[in-house]
């Protein structure tokens, strides 16, 4: 038996490395977990008939010699991320029989390094979600409460980690689409710095927001999986270079902010409180030595309302390639305008609707100037605000959600109180700094965490800091 | 105020063909999410409102050289499409 709840990225190295077990009886044992967990949790909406053919691969790169960290690593991948020759259906009745026609970028990677691909995890609906509730295939369950969410966006793959149903997960993060389903589920989760890691491959939401996000049980998983699928790509314009390794000053304490609005716990909705305490976070930053200030980011919570304007904005124009002619779902109308409207009615779920028509709206002719050019020019003040706050502290700290994992069923039909969700998550989104989710703390039973925030690609400090709170070496 | 009208001007404009149970439904949650957004006034009046400028972005440009081999991917690629005729896709006519 191998214990699946203590396994790390490095102990299955090197168990494999020594023979203890081949990556082909690790790939078994993850499936005999789905199999007795998946039908209730309903982390996956696909396990892959290949699992075991990928990891004969994985064996043979062990016996050759070509075997790195993630070789036989059995790993998740959220439903809108392509793998060639398999379905991805980002949780819509419009893509549902759709099979990749080429892999993703981090697909390719992990490949590469003969990662073993279990299947594809559950998602809001293209990925527009706090909850997994808007998927069209039904909602994944908390592992640790399953009458409670997962939180979303990337809950399947949340629920895949936290449950041992994969070592590790690949999810995305649009707007706090790994981060706040990682702090539901009591896993960490990371959402790297924009342009880190190639677009390439994911089904786009918001182009300017959205990246490939990482999940594992600590942050050492995570930052193996980072590393692997990281790089520069020539099919997405937007990808950058790693950064050159840091040259010194890396041992001097550093510095952690903690912005106003979050201490005060007064929420961007003007009045209504959070119940969130992080003086024990900050006590035990202290503790460790860092030095932990105030900071002042005057714009920072209407960092959601700027969202809320960009990302439907750009929602509605991603989505208008979803037309029932070159891929996925056909529903036959009068003509061919016809076949359009009639496809996309009955293909795309309400949530993804209501965004379409937002984003349409604050695009249209007469709107643009006062919302979406606007919240173009709010975004930019907070990245200026952001940029000069990093000038005094190392990292920011935020809770990750305003709450632990609510119940299934509870937010549904309010899409504010939904959205509301997001308001720690989406400031790194709109900035495009790297951010973690840690676990820390409790509420009734169900895990909370933390979030630091970094500068742009300075990935390096969250894993350096989280793994000291954390107390992982 | 968003009214029904509205919504469906929109859903016009998306292509998206709505019932009018769910145009009621939509003209609510989209006017309450626009008064949430709407606050984003309160700070913006002071910032200038243009059109995105070029900023950090720019050009990626690469030459035009290098093509893959022909046909490669057109089988992959029509298996996907919902009606074909040979290797085109077929839909309904345009004039």
């Amino acid at each position: 038996m191998i214990d699946l709840k203590t396994l790390t990225v490095k102990k299955a190295h090197e168990a494999i490395k020594s023979g203890e077990y081949s990556a082909v009886e690790l790939a078994n044992a993850y499936l005999d977990v789905i199999k007795e967990k998946n039908k209730e949790l309903n982390a996956y909406l696909e396990v892959y008939e290949d699992v075991i053919d990928q990891a004969k691969g994985a064996d043979k790169k062990f016996k050759d010699g070509t075997a790195d960290l993630m070789t036989g690593i059995p790993v998740s991948i959220k439903d809108n991320i392509l793998f060639e020759g398999h379905k991805a259906s980002a949780a819509s009745k419009i893509l549902e029989n759709y099979t990749a026609t080429y892999d993703s970028n981090a697909v390719k990677k992990l490949k590469e390094s003969g990662a073993v691909i279990l299947g594809r995890t559950n998602m809001d609906e293209f990925a527009m979600g706090s909850s997994t509730e808007n998927s069209a295939f039904g909602v994944t369950k908390n592992p640790i409460d399953t009458s409670r969410v997962t939180g979303g966006s990337s809950g399947g793959s949340a629920a895949s980690v936290a449950g041992d149903l994969a070592l590790v997960s690949l999810g995305s993060d649009t707007g706090g689409s790994v981060r706040q389903p990682a702090s539901f589920c009591g896993v960490v989760g990371l959402k790297p710095t924009y342009g880190s890691i190639s677009r390439s491959g994911l089904i786009a939401m918001g182009s300017s927001l959205d990246i490939i996000g990482q999940f594992g049980k600590n942050i050492s998983d995570v930052e193996i999986l980072f590393n692997t699928v990281k790089g520069k790509d020539n099919l997405d314009s937007t990808s950058i270079s790693p950064p050159t390794p840091g040259v010194g000053g890396e041992e001097e304490k550093k510095v952690i902010g903690i912005p106003k609005f979050s201490t005060t716990g007064r929420s961007a909705s003007g009045g209504k409180n959070y119940n969130v305490d992080l003086s024990e976070a900050k006590s035990n930053l202290e503790k460790l030595g860092y030095k932990v200030k105030e900071i002042d980011l005057p714009s920072l919570s209407y960092s959601l309302s700027a969202y809320y304007i960009i990302m439907p904005a750009e929602v509605s124009s991603n989505m208008s390639r979803f037309d029932g002619v070159k891929y996925g779902l056909h529903k036959e109308g009068e003509n061919l305008i016809g076949d359009y409207f009639k496809t996309r009615g009955e293909g795309l779920g309400t949530e993804v609707k209501r965004r379409i028509l937002l984003g349409t709206y604050v695009l249209s002719a007469g709107y643009s100037d006062e919302y979406y050019y606007k919240a173009i020019a709010l975004r930019n003040k907070i990245k200026e605000e952001f940029r000069k706050a990093f000038e005094e502290v190392d990292l920011i700290m935020t809770p990750t959600t305003p709450g632990p994992a609510f119940k299934i069923g509870e937010k549904v039909g309010d899409p504010i109180s939904m959205y509301l969700e997001d308001i720690f998550t989406v400031p790194a989104n709109i900035t495009g700094s790297p951010a973690i989710s840690l676990p820390f703390g409790e509420q009734n039973g169900m895990p909370l965490g933390i979030q630091l925030i970094a500068p742009h690609q300075r990935e390096d400090l969250l894993f350096q800091v989280g793994k000291k709170f954390l107390g992982e070496e | 105020m968003i009214e029904k009208k509205d919504i469906e001007h929109l859903a016009k404009l998306s292509r998206i063909e709505l019932n009018d149970k769910s145009v009621e439904g939509l003209a609510k949650d989209i006017e309450s999410i626009l008064g949430y957004v709407d606050q984003i006034k309160e700070v913006s009046a002071d910032l200038a409102v243009r059109p995105p400028s070029a900023g950090e972005n720019r050009n990626v440009l690469r030459e035009d050289e290098n093509p893959h081999e022909s046909g490669i991917y057109t089988e992959k690629i029509l298996k996907e499409s919902p009606d074909r005729e040979g290797d085109f896709i077929k839909v309904k006519n345009i004039l």
